[in-house]
């Protein structure tokens, strides 16, 4: 684990290990206000914001905490994270903070920030905490925003609506309607239908891993019957 | 077929098949619900017709197409009818001028989602025909309430010819009046009852301009409503001949409309706040309910206590979920929660083997080693 390369652990955030893909944690806010696009990227804004600075908060005090009381500890940082983001969410985009709401606040119960901080921070130096927090909280939002896309075009057919609440006055024209005259499909914005588009999405990862692993396979077997065949000739010597 | 062909034949006791094939229970069941189709069709018009055909077309492609993906033996699976069954159900619940998409959306999420992502055929845990419709009805509650069209009786009503039927259905309800949509008698009834007594709710069209009011002289004493009583006493009779060809047991429908009927006279016996217990039993999707969804083999409890606890637990939820629900009808939530518990149930009311002793909080019990202790020899 304390080897491991950044370029393996951002592979492992964005991919291999995604928070919400694989390990998934953080199902909570995940399923919660993914309704659309704009509310995605909030969350993912404000998740990165304290996984990045819980994750090397915990690292820079990994080796002055007692293991018994480390729990209460990094629950305590991350609160304070989450309170900073709280205030700063507040200041710059306050009608997005209002739509949040209670989700804002609870990012401090996300399972992935916790879990990250007991199973990476705490046994990695600062820089692999902060790569590692980085590219948990990036794969975090990616899937946030996929599920915010399927859930806002399918929900509502609409794309990109209310984006100026995060980028400012040159989003306002950001909204895309795909379908003219949709009646709202309610169970796409309800939870439920985050549910079955979450695992949708899982299924698709599914897919690829397995098509990859097979492509593997394939080139493994035909190395394998060549290096047989080096050791037949290998004998000669 | 398929094991006679492998070499399975070799048999040597006296057995003989049934001869029910699952094709044939579920075409039995299809043709069951002609009865009902045709009373629905003559009190609310073409609607129903065309959403059970539009139904059809689409439970067939999605089944086909997902056996596709799934590499599965499409035209096997296909004649097994019960895809078409589903689309049946489905086009019979759907109110008759619901738009084109709704039914698309609804039996191919129940297609796709609620029996195929399970495992086809006998894997479901719920019925997928339910799980297509209260997935329409919590979407798009407006288009699956006021769609359902006045029974052709009432006044000021007129009868929807078949080509408006179909322009409704797949170009939007533009331009058609009030007077030939509404809501159930149910609904009505219960949103009348915040205000109204009994007497003055059953001046209201719906229930006064009943076929059968009409021949007792338009009395207000009349406790059913909208064509709806047909209708059930349609479906009632093709379960009754379902039943008759034992098809499925008499536990599920009797003790739903038992619990139901049981739960409706006793909270409802004040008609000026609660829905009486005829309108209970004899509108909305009781009886379909009772003899065609609640009874799906794969979905239900498959033990005889079970079975009764099974449909009891329908028949009290659906009168909960009407009496304090949001919903005009609940058969579909009812059934729903019902699967949930099915499982549960069937582990807790296993029957005895013959030879052993009662299975306790669902495990077997062992063998009585008093009686069995010189052929037992386990450890």
């Amino acid at each position: 684990m304390a080897n491991k390369s950044l370029q393996e652990i951002s592979l492992d955030g964005l991919w291999k290990n995604n928070p919400a893909l694989v390990q998934l944690l953080g199902l909570c806010p995940l399923l919660a206000v993914t309704g659309t696009v704009v509310n995605a990227i909030g969350l993912g804004l404000a998740t990165i914001l304290v996984l990045v600075g819980s994750n090397i908060a915990v690292s820079l005090i990994r080796n002055h905490v007692a293991d018994a009381v480390r729990l209460p500890a990094f629950v305590m940082i991350i609160a304070s994270f989450v309170t900073v983001t709280e205030l700063v969410m507040q200041a710059l985009t306050y009608e997005l903070y209002q739509i949040l709401g209670i989700f804002i606040p609870l990012i401090v119960t996300n399972c992935a920030i916790l879990g990250r901080a007991d199973a990476f921070a705490c046994k990695n130096g600062v820089i692999p905490s902060a790569v590692d927090g980085l590219t948990m909280g990036l794969g975090f939002t990616v899937v946030l925003i996929l599920l915010g896309v399927i859930r806002e075009v399918i929900g509502q057919g609409t794309l990109f609506t209310n984006m100026d609440l995060i980028f400012g006055e040159m989003a306002v024209n950001w909204k895309i309607v795909i379908f003219e005259d949709y009646p709202d499909f309610l169970f796409a914005i309800l939870p439920p239908g985050a549910f079955v588009a979450m695992g949708l999405i899982i299924a698709v990862k599914n897919l690829v891993d397995t098509h990859l692993e097979e492509k593997a396979a394939a080139n493994k077997a035909a190395v394998e019957v060549g290096s047989k065949r080096a050791r037949v000739t290998g004998k000669i010597s | 077929m398929a094991l006679s062909n492998s070499g399975f034949v070799k048999i040597t006791s006296p057995h003989t098949h049934g001869g029910n094939t699952t094709s044939r229970i579920m075409l039995l069941v299809i043709l069951a619900t002609v009865p009902g189709i045709i009373a629905l069709t003559y009190f609310f018009g073409w609607g129903t017709l065309i959403n059970i055909v539009l139904a059809s077309f689409t439970a067939l492609a999605c089944e086909a197409l997902i056996l596709k993906i799934r590499k599965r033996p499409i035209s096997f699976f296909l004649k097994d009818n019960s895809a078409l069954l589903t689309a049946v159900l489905l086009g019979i619940a759907l109110p008759p001028l619901a738009p084109w998409w709704v039914t698309v959306v609804a039996v191919s999420f129940a297609m796709i989602f609620a029996k195929h992502l399970y495992g086809g055929l006998g894997n479901n845990p719920f019925n997928p025909a339910m799980v297509g419709y209260a997935l329409v009805l919590i979407s798009f509650p407006v288009q699956m309430t006021t769609n359902w069209t006045v029974p052709y009786f009432m006044s000021g009503a007129e009868t929807i010819p078949f080509t408006n039927s179909l322009s409704v259905i797949f170009s939007g309800t533009a331009g058609l009046s009030d007077a030939f949509t509404g809501a159930t008698p149910l609904d009505t009834y219960k949103h009348l009852a915040k205000n109204e007594t009994a007497v003055e709710i059953l001046q209201n069209p719906l229930f006064s301009s009943d076929v059968a009011g009409a021949a007792s002289g338009g009395s207000a004493s009349n406790w059913f409503a909208g064509g709806w009583e047909f209708v059930n006493i349609a479906f009632l009779l093709g379960g009754l001949a379902l039943l008759a060809l034992r098809i499925f047991t008499w536990h599920i429908p009797l003790s739903l409309l038992a619990a139901l009927g049981t739960c409706s006279v006793i909270f409802g016996w004040d008609a000026d706040l609660y829905v009486p217990w005829s309108l209970h039993i004899f509108t909305g999707a009781t009886m379909l309910g009772a003899f065609f969804i609640a009874t799906d083999p794969v979905t239900a409890s498959t033990t005889p206590l079970g079975k009764i606890i099974y449909g009891a637990g329908i028949g009290i939820l659906i009168f909960v979920i009407r009496t304090w629900g949001a919903y005009p009808d609940a058969v579909a939530f009812a059934v729903l929660l019902m699967n949930f518990a099915a499982p549960l149930i069937d582990t807790y009311t296993q029957p005895r083997t013959y030879g052993h002793e009662k299975a306790k909080r669902g495990m077997p019990a062992k063998l009585d080693t008093s009686t069995t202790d010189s052929t037992s020899k386990e450890g």
